[in-house]
């Protein structure tokens, strides 16, 4: 890569202002796209932000690279026949929890199992933000919003849960707030080659705020949050005491001093996904949050394969000579007459 | 000699001397080899047509499931017809008899090609390519081979033989072009024509679609040309079909999506995001009859206000439609030309009747057929920054930039914009002038389509103008008038919108003009649009059928009565 200019932070800017509200979790996403994608040693001109509709797909204005702000729920799919059409290109999706999950479902679904070679963010606030507080496929049951007064009837989605349901390949999860943290996701997801997910924690100041405090705010995240590491049993606590143990199929909450380490759980990215799984399933408050990376598994790209059955036809039958297409059928000459 | 379409539930066989236009049309001849069948296509018959009974099958039992209350043979129903009884079956027993090994159900299985040995006897056509046929399809299996040959030439010696027919159909050969020919469907050709289309642009073809009733052939077809650096992308609904496809025209390939009415209801807030992209790709609607899911293995020609104006807000597009089977070749290249030519969106409408029905093809040099030039910038356009929105002062086109190209980085997207930097703007001249731009843009492509030819006369009393697959019923009908002593002219417009650049001087030549269609009056309303003066006679059919000769002729006939 070293034929690569150098880029910095600011060659990632674009020239549009940002117009999120003041405070905004978005605004934190940006900052960290911007100074992590120089890190990773792409031509600018290869990378292109796709997004929705909702706030969080304005994204692609504020980055300098190739964007496209597409309609509602459907960046996946134009990220998918963008891939295919030209697979050296590194593709990002901006996507949000109601556009994500609820209008574009089952473009996401079918963009994780496809495993294509693409990189889908979700900002999840768990509330529709563009269109002034309404619930979301991941508002949590009970929450009172504008389409909601008396609490909403629905059970929320778990983002994380419907990736590994989906097949996904990378599945990840961090919070606006600790920047290091969502670098080192981001560089992640961009080193895996397949579908990556990540699910953002984003806390939207006007509609929605402290959605997520249990798990960012500086007082009580130790306790509510666990960081996943491959390799390493799930410690977490102020004084870094308490582990997760695997009992009868349920995570539980062990206190260090009282059980021995071969009985904790160590994290295992490479894991079958019913044990990632168990892992999406932990909420606050009867247990930790996970966040960091809960599956990294390698397996074959959609667009390899594409392009591998493309070579083997032309191998098989040679390129293709419009000729030999036209005459491969039984044909018959009429003759010139003159009667 | 064709082996034709399927609108109805019998097979149709086409032979003429003339260059047959029309794919299917009222039979002559009408082998029933059941009641049921008898029942279902009488009435397609042409008045003292012949039928072909296959007695063996007119029981009692069968008689009242096909719903007669009494035996059409015996009751006088069938007066209007020359009817032949033939024991098919039986015959077709006998013939195979010494065939061992095979099943009384098996030899049973062959007796439509007993029936199709007798067609040909009458018609006088040689056995030996449907033969080649059977061997070919059912290669291996030399028991079934040899059962169809013996079944087809049993039929066709039991003509020669019985003498029973007076008629005798016998036909010269058909005036075609010199030159070497194939068979082609509608979605055949749509396929053949894109692949051309792609490589004659120097590009990868895209091809994004959802299975649906009856363009996913054109899906099957193209899966198998691969090794023309075909990416088929079968997707997860309609909408994500579209999604890949303004993917993919972004990245720069020839990118293109197929569906029905259904299927492009479903993609038609996408597709007013590749207008307002502008991105050029090509959407073919393979019509079907509706609305809702209607008749869908049946044909009609329906959409076109929906291809028209069916999205919100002005949505400019082009519109194209192809007219006969082999037809379909060069729509789908001229849609791909004109989408590039004008960064656009373009519609292809086929339908069900051209997409399954099939007709010779004189198979073109590929070396004649001109490049589709398309040019990418590489550069900036102005002193400090790209304007992917300047246009070409003679397309209008905006600029097609491709994600990889270094210094070019802009957004696109659904919102508004401002010209020529296409930032988004929400300023009032700015959105006027954009919607100015692209509508301008699809109406400058009039320069480059060709004048519309006249058949006929090119002044007179009548005009009928016709669009899509009716143009073999339509061509055909003007022609036969001669037979009656009357006139009319002819015009078939394959480019709907814009449309031709003389249609207008073409429209001022005629008293009246008549406009069939398989639907209630959307090219007469689109001409109403255009050309107001005029007064738009209709003649309208939506039986999920194909506009037949006579329906023509008869209505032709009956504005012209009396006129010599």
């Amino acid at each position: 890569m070293s034929d690569i200019p150098k880029l910095t932070r600011k060659d990632f800017i674009s020239h549009r202002s940002v117009r999120w509200c003041p405070g905004c979790g978005d605004y934190a996403i940006l900052a960290q796209l911007q100074r992590t994608l120089p890190e990773l040693g792409i031509p600018k001109e290869n990378i292109v932000f796709i997004s929705g509709i909702g706030c969080s797909s304005r994204f692609p204005y504020y980055m300098n690279t190739y964007g496209f702000h597409s309609i509602h729920g459907r960046a996946p799919t134009l990220a998918t026949g963008l891939k295919i059409a030209n697979p050296d290109l590194s593709i990002w999706v901006i996507t949000g929890d109601g556009d994500g999950l609820s209008i574009g479902g089952n473009h996401f679904i079918h963009a994780m199992r496809r495993n294509i070679d693409i990189n889908v963010i979700l900002f999840n606030n768990r509330i529709y933000g563009l269109t002034k507080g309404q619930y979301s496929p991941t508002s949590p049951q009970g929450l009172r919003t504008k389409s909601s007064p008396m609490g909403s009837l629905e059970t929320p989605f778990n983002p994380i849960s419907i990736a590994l349901a989906s097949e996904a390949t990378f599945i990840a999860r961090t919070f606006d707030t600790d920047l290091k943290h969502m670098a080192k996701m981001i560089k992640r997801a961009y080193a895996h080659k397949g579908i990556s997910f990540i699910e953002i924690y984003q806390n939207c100041v006007i509609f929605n705020n402290k959605t997520w405090d249990y798990a960012t705010n500086r007082k009580t995240r130790a306790e509510n949050v666990v960081e996943l590491e491959h390799g390493k049993p799930l410690i977490f606590g102020k004084n870094k005491d308490k582990a997760i143990r695997i009992k009868t199929f349920e995570p539980e909450i062990v206190s260090l001093d009282e059980v021995d380490e071969e009985q904790l759980m160590i994290h295992d990215e490479q894991a079958p996904s019913a044990i990632p799984y168990l892992l999406s399933r932990m909420r606050h408050p009867n247990l930790p949050e996970p966040i960091g990376v809960f599956r990294d598994v390698q397996m074959p790209t959609y667009e390899q394969g594409l392009l591998a059955q493309i070579d083997e036809a032309i191998q098989k039958k040679g390129e293709g000579k419009l000729s030999d297409l036209y005459h491969s059928a039984d044909m018959w000459t009429v003759e010139s007459t003159k009667e | 000699m064709l082996l034709e379409s399927f609108y109805s539930d019998l097979p149709k066989i086409i032979i003429a001397s003339e260059d047959i236009l029309t794919p299917g049309d009222q039979p002559r001849v009408l082998i029933a080899m059941n009641p049921a069948a008898l029942k279902a296509n009488i009435a397609d018959l042409e008045p003292g047509g012949t039928a072909i009974i296959n007695i063996d099958t007119f029981t009692a039992g069968n008689l009242k499931k096909a719903g007669y209350d009494s035996n059409p043979l015996k009751d006088g129903s069938l007066a209007g017809y020359r009817i032949f009884e033939v024991p098919i079956i039986t015959l077709n027993r006998n013939a195979l008899a010494k065939i061992e090994g095979m099943t009384q159900r098996q030899i049973d299985r062959s007796g439509n090609m007993f029936a199709l040995g007798l067609a040909f006897w009458l018609f006088d056509r040689p056995l030996k390519p449907t033969k080649e046929f059977i061997a070919k399809k059912f290669v291996k299996k030399t028991k079934v081979i040899e059962a169809n040959h013996i079944a087809l030439q049993a039929g066709y010696n039991y003509g020669n033989i019985t003498r029973r027919f007076q008629v005798r159909y016998r036909i010269k050969p058909a005036a075609l072009k010199p030159g070497t020919y194939r068979r082609v469907t509608g979605n055949q050709a749509i396929a053949l024509g894109l692949v051309t289309a792609a490589k004659k642009a120097g590009k990868p073809l895209f091809y994004g679609t959802y299975p649906i009733t009856p363009a996913s052939d054109i899906l099957h077809h193209l899966a198998t040309m691969k090794n023309f650096d075909v990416r088929t992308f079968q997707a997860e609904d309609e909408i994500a079909a579209i999604g890949s496809v303004i993917g993919a025209a972004y990245g720069g390939a020839i990118a293109a999506t197929g569906s029905s009415g259904p299927g492009i209801a479903l993609k038609t807030e996408a597709i007013n995001l590749a207008v307002m992209a502008e991105l050029p790709m090509v959407i073919i609607n393979v019509q079907r009859s509706g609305p809702s899911t209607g008749m869908p293995t049946k044909t009609e020609q329906a959409d076109l206000l929906q291809v028209m104006f069916g999205r919100n807000s002005e949505s400019p597009v082009p519109v194209l439609a192809a007219s006969t089977p082999g037809n379909c070749f060069y729509i789908a290249l001229e849609a791909v030309r004109l989408a590039v030519r004008a960064s656009v969106p373009v519609f292809v409408l086929s339908d069900s009747y051209l997409a399954n029905s099939a007709s010779p093809w004189l198979i073109p040099n590929p070396d004649d057929i001109p490049n589709i030039e398309v040019s990418h910038p590489t550069k900036l356009n102005s002193d400090d920054e790209f304007l992917p929105f300047k246009r070409d002062t003679e397309t209008m086109a905006p600029l097609w930039a491709i994600p990889g190209t270094p210094g070019l980085e802009h957004r696109v997207g659904g919102l508004a914009k401002e010209p020529e930097t296409g930032d988004v703007s929400y300023l009032p001249e700015h959105n006027q002038q954009l919607m100015e731009e692209r509508l301008e843009k699809v109406e400058k492509l009039a320069d480059v389509i060709p004048e519309v030819p006249i058949f006929g006369q090119t002044k007179g009393d009548m005009l009928v103008i016709s669009w899509g697959s009716t143009f073999g019923a339509v061509r055909t009908a003007v022609e036969r008038l001669e037979k009656s002593n009357m006139v009319a002219s002819h015009v078939h417009l394959h480019h709907l919108n814009p449309f031709p650049p003389n249609l207008g001087n073409i429209l001022n030549q005629f008293k009246r003009i008549l406009v069939p269609e398989l639907n209630m009056g959307q090219l007469s309303l689109l001409l109403k649009r255009r050309f107001p003066e005029h007064t738009y006679l209709k003649l309208n059919k939506m039986q999920g059928r194909p506009l037949m000769i006579k329906d023509v002729l008869d209505k032709l006939k009956e504005l012209l009565g009396g006129v010599k």
